[in-house]
């Protein structure tokens, strides 16, 4: 993690520990030597996760709300080796769902299999069901396409296409033969992903004008702009600075109102803050075999996930311990 | 204040054990590295030497001669009274036809060995291995096919443009393929992915991201491939490029000469007028080259795309 990076979140620490203790003293969490307080806040996960949850309001309890994914025995191979194995566990509707863990585990796995974007790598098989408001999704009628439309998805690398900033979000309206006004649903689109009072002035624009963190939010206004039921990111914020993590973190929580969204992260605070649930998966210790498979560990609330976590290995991993 | 001048010591003694180290290069080596400096720049100038010989020898020759009336003036039964026009028109009118036969061959070719192609089947592999040799065939033999099978055998065209044209157009489709499918390759795959995470179907990708994006490399690569369409000689002599033509092709089935055939037939003549005529044909030819591949570098940088 970056110096700027730490900067960043020593306003929220600050914050965060006194909302916790009530005072402004000696914050918690990862100690940083006898440092000034300022340099050495940088809040231990468990404030984050509270904190976030205080914002939010009411935790999102499993069983009230719709599930979105019915995840059942998943197993994805890449050729003959498994890449994770095994998962079973339910995305929620209106939810943040935050997939965590080490390199490896098979997150992005995991997540690809959601709009069949591992189709299109030619190795890959995919055992076991995909529910999607019930229906699986790898059925034999299912055409990846239709999914695809219902389910975007935001890479890590911000990948814009080489075209105007108008015309990279009213390509998708267009092949989808979308009836109402382009320059209407370009307005709304970008106004959704608060880019809108950015860009207005230039959306004749080549997008690869565009700082890193506007692309990535210009990514998400294009996949919001066909109206999709469910958005998955890939680590949408690994090749961001602070200041664009931010924003996009917090259009994450305005977004949630309409879709729902499952994140891949390698950044713990990142998953404390934004995610309603969280899913920790792992490399099985157990595996006395070469090739590394990924399984799920636990899949809690958040708050829950980061405050008292039910299985060790969760325990450790997010507080720092190992990975 | 003596804890600073330490400091300022310090510094020194580190700076001058730096200096010293990485000064210390062994004089072998230094000299080796100046040897290979050398010898790279003596491989360069033999190239370049070569060329500019060539280039001088046909421009002191042809000079004389140059001049407005060789493009506007057909040939002739004199020397002194001949031009290239008849030449220039045959020339491009059987390039006008390789272009309108390489690009939807070629372009389409390289889309499917690019982003339909699966790798892992052997008649894929195959076919790629072929393209790549096929384009080091020499040219003398797409002749000897032209002849056979296109002026004669099964489609019997006669010695007119149109079997200049397809011949030319096997010739440089391997070329032409090849370039395309560097141009496809050059489009990261992040873009296919975005598009497709739309919800776009595989053709709506390759229609509306693939291929606009890749437009400026295949245009480079087919005018390459072109302007070595025109300096072909060989298999033009074979499939009928006249070697006196004192009128314009009027059409795709009509007789024809190529320049460079006729700075050939000039060349071989006796008299010293034609020598002088092939010389200034050569220029001719050259800033028709030079023309094509300015527009084709133009293209290139007017519309690169940074990834």
């Amino acid at each position: 993690m970056t110096e700027s990076r730490r900067d960043r979140e020593t306003g929220r620490a600050d914050e965060a520990s006194r909302a916790a203790r009530g005072d402004g003293a000696t914050p918690p969490g990862r100690e940083q030597g006898g440092a000034a307080p300022a340099e050495s806040a940088l809040p231990s996960i468990q404030d984050t996760a509270k904190e976030s949850q205080r914002r939010k309001g009411d935790p999102a309890r499993a069983g009230q709300r719709e599930v979105m994914f019915g995840i059942q025995d998943l197993t994805v191979r890449y050729g003959k080796q498994p890449a994770v194995e095994n998962v079973t566990f339910d995305i929620l509707r209106n939810n943040i769902t935050a997939l965590i863990g080490p390199s490896g585990c098979g997150k992005s796995t995991l997540i690809r299999c959601l709009n069949r974007m591992n189709d299109l790598i030619p190795s890959a098989s995919v055992e076991g069901r995909v529910n999607y408001h019930g229906e699986d999704l790898y059925g034999p009628k299912i055409d990846p396409v239709e999914v695809r439309k219902r389910i975007g998805m935001v890479f890590q690398k911000p990948n814009p296409f080489p075209k105007s900033i108008y015309d990279n979000i009213a390509f998708g309206p267009r092949i989808l033969g979308m009836k109402d006004d382009m320059d209407a649903i370009v307005e709304r689109a970008l106004t959704r992903a608060a880019l809108w009072g950015e860009v207005k002035d230039r959306l004749k624009e080549n997008a690869y004008g565009m700082s890193g963190g506007q692309q990535q939010r210009l990514c998400i206004a294009r996949s919001i702009a066909i109206e999709p039921d469910v958005i998955l990111m890939d680590e949408p914020c690994s090749a961001l600075d602070p200041i664009s993590t931010g924003r996009i973190e917090d259009l994450m929580i305005e977004l949630k109102e309409n879709y729902s969204i499952v994140i891949v992260t390698h950044n713990m605070q990142q998953a404390a803050r934004v995610s309603d649930m969280t899913a920790f998966l792992m490399v099985a210790l157990d595996d006395t075999e070469d090739n590394p498979r990924g399984r799920l560990v636990e899949y809690e609330q958040t708050q829950k996930m980061f405050t008292n976590p039910s299985d060790q290995r969760t325990e450790q991993y997010v507080t720092g311990k190992v990975g | 204040m003596p804890g600073s001048q330490r400091v300022r010591l310090a510094t020194a003694g580190a700076r001058a054990e730096t200096v010293g180290a990485l000064g210390q290069q062994p004089a072998g080596e230094r000299s080796r590295s100046y040897a290979f400096h050398a010898l790279l720049l003596l491989m360069l100038s033999v190239a370049v030497l070569g060329l500019a010989i060539l280039l001088i020898d046909a421009f002191v020759e042809g000079l004389p001669r140059f001049g407005i009336d060789l493009f506007t003036e057909g040939t002739s039964a004199l020397p002194e009274e001949s031009g290239f026009l008849n030449a220039i028109l045959g020339t491009l009118f059987l390039i006008g036809g390789v272009i309108v036969m390489t690009v939807p061959l070629g372009v389409g070719a390289a889309i499917y060995l690019e982003e339909y192609a699966d790798r892992e089947r052997w008649w894929n592999r195959a076919i790629e291995v072929n393209i790549q040799n096929l384009a080091a065939v020499p040219s003398i033999v797409y002749g000897i096919l032209g002849l056979g099978v296109i002026v004669r055998g099964p489609l019997d065209l006669g010695f007119v443009v149109l079997a200049g044209s397809i011949t030319l157009a096997l010739l440089v489709l391997p070329t032409v393929i090849i370039a395309a499918r560097e141009a496809i390759r050059a489009v990261p795959p992040s873009i296919r992915e975005g598009s497709l995470a739309l919800g776009a179907t595989q053709w709506q990708t390759v229609r509306r991201q693939v291929l606009p994006a890749s437009i400026p490399g295949i245009t480079t690569g087919v005018i390459l491939a072109i302007s070595r369409a025109i300096g072909e000689t060989a298999p033009l002599l074979l499939v009928g490029a006249a070697v006196f033509v004192s009128f314009n092709p009027s059409g795709f089935f009509d007789g024809y000469t190529v320049l460079p055939v006729q700075i050939f037939t000039y060349f071989s003549r006796a008299q010293d007028e034609y020598i002088v005529l092939a010389a200034a044909g050569i220029i001719v030819m050259l800033a028709l080259l030079i023309a094509m591949n300015s527009f084709a570098i133009w293209l290139r940088n007017r519309y690169e795309q940074k990834w």
